[in-house]
């Protein structure tokens, strides 16, 4: 397995980055419909990653992601739109709020495993959505926070510009990417391994195998809500759709279709799902029906996502 | 597996390169294009089909064209999602380089597009979105309605009331959401200016399945109900107030939705005597009117609705604006100018034309649902004619007052 495993890792590090350049090298030539694509494509890639680390790497399925990235993006929101908070603001304060729910959810969560866990992080999303709506004087509710500005940095381009956001959001990107790599090849991120394989084995060699999974979870947060802090810049908009179960859902849809615990796998299937919605859906109202293929096809085909498929070398 | 990596290369670069393909340049004898967007997926889809349908219908009617340019319309489906909502605006604006951006149905999917529209300086009009704010306190300049405004038919509505029955006392039931708010909060408004009062108000959530606990909390002293739901709810609740021995004994009033005419079909003896206040109503006696439902029930196949009459009117609203300008949609500014000046003496809900906040002034029908030749129809008992959104208070001085919300008005007379 070892063998192997490694030259998957730099299989998956190669194709990421030539993903990177290549988007990076085609950006100034794109309209800028198909640039703010990309440009959400990033910000999913940056969910997706954040998910994977819990998902495949510690083998806990959370259906709660879109409480920390809608949490980060809340903040971003409100803090913009009533406080003309600037970028440090906005980017700490998402991120902070984003970590805090995920330490105190992840307290709740951690002592499930399976599908209660799966039930439970379900049961705490819900809450967040809850509060985004229902907490009106705060988050406006239903209506949503509209308005929201793109920070304003000591650069020379604008990053109300569809070009500059993207780059920007990019090298945000590829941050991540390099820190949930370097995080997942870590002792740290072997010893999460050894918890997905084996739990018991892991507990009777002598881990704490609870704050393993706890730190996971947290960090895991961590990561939504920058990628959330980013969703609301992107979309000057942020409301409790973004908060929403089928936004965890289609975040887990990425991880899964890319391939769990490869990290560029899950960036993939973002980028898979961002386009598939948005183009197939201009040819034919059943893209959902699409959608649900590729699915069935890649569960079939590639149990272990597209980037797994590629790793037996099929 | 080195073959495998470079045909995976090659496959996404050639996806990248394929999104790169320039759009064709617009000119002045190219067709016009709309963008439309409405809810085709979802619990929303029968709605943005019907939108789509009367939108399409008018077109069809003109031959399709205008000023010597052939329309085209470009349909995307915004899923009732206010960031899909966004991308599909772009798509439009962007790629498909559309002279308009019109459709629409959720509040929360206006306040996005919003600031989007007027940072594109890309005119754009909703027939269906009624958030009060978006002509209220925050009005766009890129934006006109030619739909309502939430609250519009609520203010002549508890006019009515008062002045047409002895209902004083009167308990709120509505969906826990703006619209919910701004239906009930619209009427509270002048009815308690008038001497009324609202002696209750319940918000149900809007995945409610059962709405026995919240009927039996609705107090049985008052003089009347008055009820806000849309669509499944809309049926539920009106089965069950029957159910549960309400409707005798409570006279129901309710927001326009309870009983328009995509729910009205499925309903039976329970919504008989119910009174709402809407824009419009599928029995309306006009011509306009009467061509209009024929036109749609042989195109469609089932009987109009607002949300259809407010895109096919709309539809002939962008037409008339683009006449005016003579198909020059390319001058942005003139264009909108032309949108903001379309004043049209008849249409199928009545006269219409814009006010200084870019919502229409016009008719708001009182309505009762009866039983007509074996079908249920919102027959027009009272018109109210050109209503502003606004009701009869200073644009200035309505708007210091806070938009109608949870907490305001507040329920003074609720225990």
């Amino acid at each position: 397995m070892i063998p192997t495993f490694e030259k998957t890792k730099r299989r998956a590090i190669v194709v990421g980055i030539a993903a990177l350049v290549a988007a990076a090298a085609v950006a100034p030539t794109l309209p800028s419909y198909p640039l703010t694509l990309l440009t959400q494509v990033a910000i999913m890639a940056i969910l997706a990653m954040s998910l994977d680390i819990l998902l495949g790497y510690t083998g806990l399925a959370s259906l709660g992601h879109a409480a920390y990235f809608g949490a980060a993006a809340y903040a971003v929101g409100i803090l913009a739109t009533e406080r003309q908070a600037g970028f440090v603001t906005c980017l700490l304060a998402g991120v902070i709020l984003a970590t805090a729910i995920a330490a105190l959810f992840g307290l709740i969560a951690i002592r499930a495993t399976g599908t209660y866990f799966l039930m439970i992080t379900l049961a705490l999303g819900m809450v967040v959505w809850g509060l985004a709506f229902r907490w009106v004087s705060l988050t406006k509710g239903d209506n949503g926070i509209a308005g929201v500005p793109r920070p304003d940095l000591p650069l020379p381009w604008n990053l109300a510009a569809p070009l500059p956001f993207f780059y920007f959001v990019l090298v945000a990107a590829a941050l991540a990417w390099a820190a949930l790599g370097t995080l997942a090849r870590s002792p740290f991120g072997l010893t999460l391994q050894g918890i997905r394989e084996s739990e018991t084995r892991m507990r009777a060699l002598g881990y704490d195998v609870w704050l393993h999974k706890y730190l996971a979870f947290v960090i895991s947060g961590a990561f939504a809500g920058f990628a959330g802090v980013l969703w609301a810049w992107y979309n000057g908009f942020v409301s409790p759709v973004d908060v929403q179960l089928v936004t965890s859902v289609e975040a887990v849809l990425m991880v899964a279709l890319g391939g769990p615990g490869t990290l560029a796998g899950p960036a993939l299937g973002a980028a898979v799902i961002v386009f598939l919605k948005n183009f197939v859906s201009v040819y034919t109202k059943r893209w959902l029906l699409i959608l649900g293929a590729v699915y069935i096809g890649v569960i079939l085909f590639a149990p272990r996502g597209v980037l797994g498929a590629l790793r037996s070398g099929r | 597996m080195i073959r495998v990596r470079i045909a995976a290369s090659a496959v996404l670069l050639a996806f990248l390169a394929s999104l790169a393909a320039p759009p064709g340049a617009p000119a002045q004898s190219a067709p016009i294009k709309i963008g439309f967007l409405a809810p085709l997926t979802g619990p929303f889809a029968q709605i943005g089909k019907d939108m789509v349908n009367g939108n399409q219908l008018y077109l069809t009617e003109i031959g399709g064209q205008v000023a010597g340019r052939k329309i085209e319309v470009v349909v995307e489906d915004d899923e009732g999602n206010p960031a899909t909502a966004l991308n599909k605006s772009r798509k439009l604006v962007d790629q498909d380089k559309v002279a308009i951006v019109t459709g629409g149905m959720l509040a929360n999917v206006g306040y996005a597009l919003q600031p989007y529209i007027d940072g594109q300086k890309i005119p754009a009009t909703f027939p269906v979105i009624a958030a009060d704010d978006l002509t209220q306190r925050k009005p766009a300049k890129w934006i006109v309605r030619t739909g309502w405004s939430t609250s519009q038919p609520m203010h002549p509505f508890a006019d009515w009331a008062l002045k047409n029955t002895k209902y004083r006392k009167i308990a709120a039931i509505g969906m826990d959401y703006a619209f919910g708010y701004e239906i009930i909060g619209g009427f509270q408004q002048v009815f308690e200016e008038g001497g009324g009062q609202i002696v209750q108000r319940i918000w149900a959530p809007l995945n409610t399945n059962d709405f026995a606990p919240f009927l039996a909390q609705i107090r049985r002293d008052s003089d009347a109900v008055l009820a806000l739901f849309t669509g499944r709810l809309a049926l539920q609740f009106l089965k069950q107030y029957q159910e549960a021995g309400l409707k005798d004994k409570l006279p129901l009033l309710g927001g326009g939705t309870i009983t328009d005419e995509t729910v009205l079909p499925q309903m039976g003896d329970e919504a008989i005597g119910v009174i709402t206040a809407l824009h419009y109503s599928q029995a309306l006696d006009n011509a306009t009117n009467q061509k209009f439902n024929k036109a749609f029930e042989a195109s469609a196949g089932k009987i109009a609705s607002y949300y259809s009459e407010a895109t096919y009117t709309n539809a002939r609203w962008i037409v008339e604006a683009m006449k005016a300008v003579n198909g020059k949609v390319e001058d942005r500014d003139a264009f909108l100018t032309a949108l903001r000046r379309v004043d049209l003496k008849e249409s199928a809900r009545g006269p219409l034309k814009v006010d200084d906040f870019g919502n229409p002034i016009q008719n708001i029908y009182i309505r009762k649902v009866e039983r007509v030749g074996g079908k249920l129809q919102n027959t027009v008992i009272a018109t109210y004619p050109a209503v502003s959104q606004f009701w009869k208070y200073k644009p200035d001085e309505y708007m210091k007052r806070p938009l109608y919300s949870r907490d305001y008005p507040p329920c003074r007379y609720c225990q």
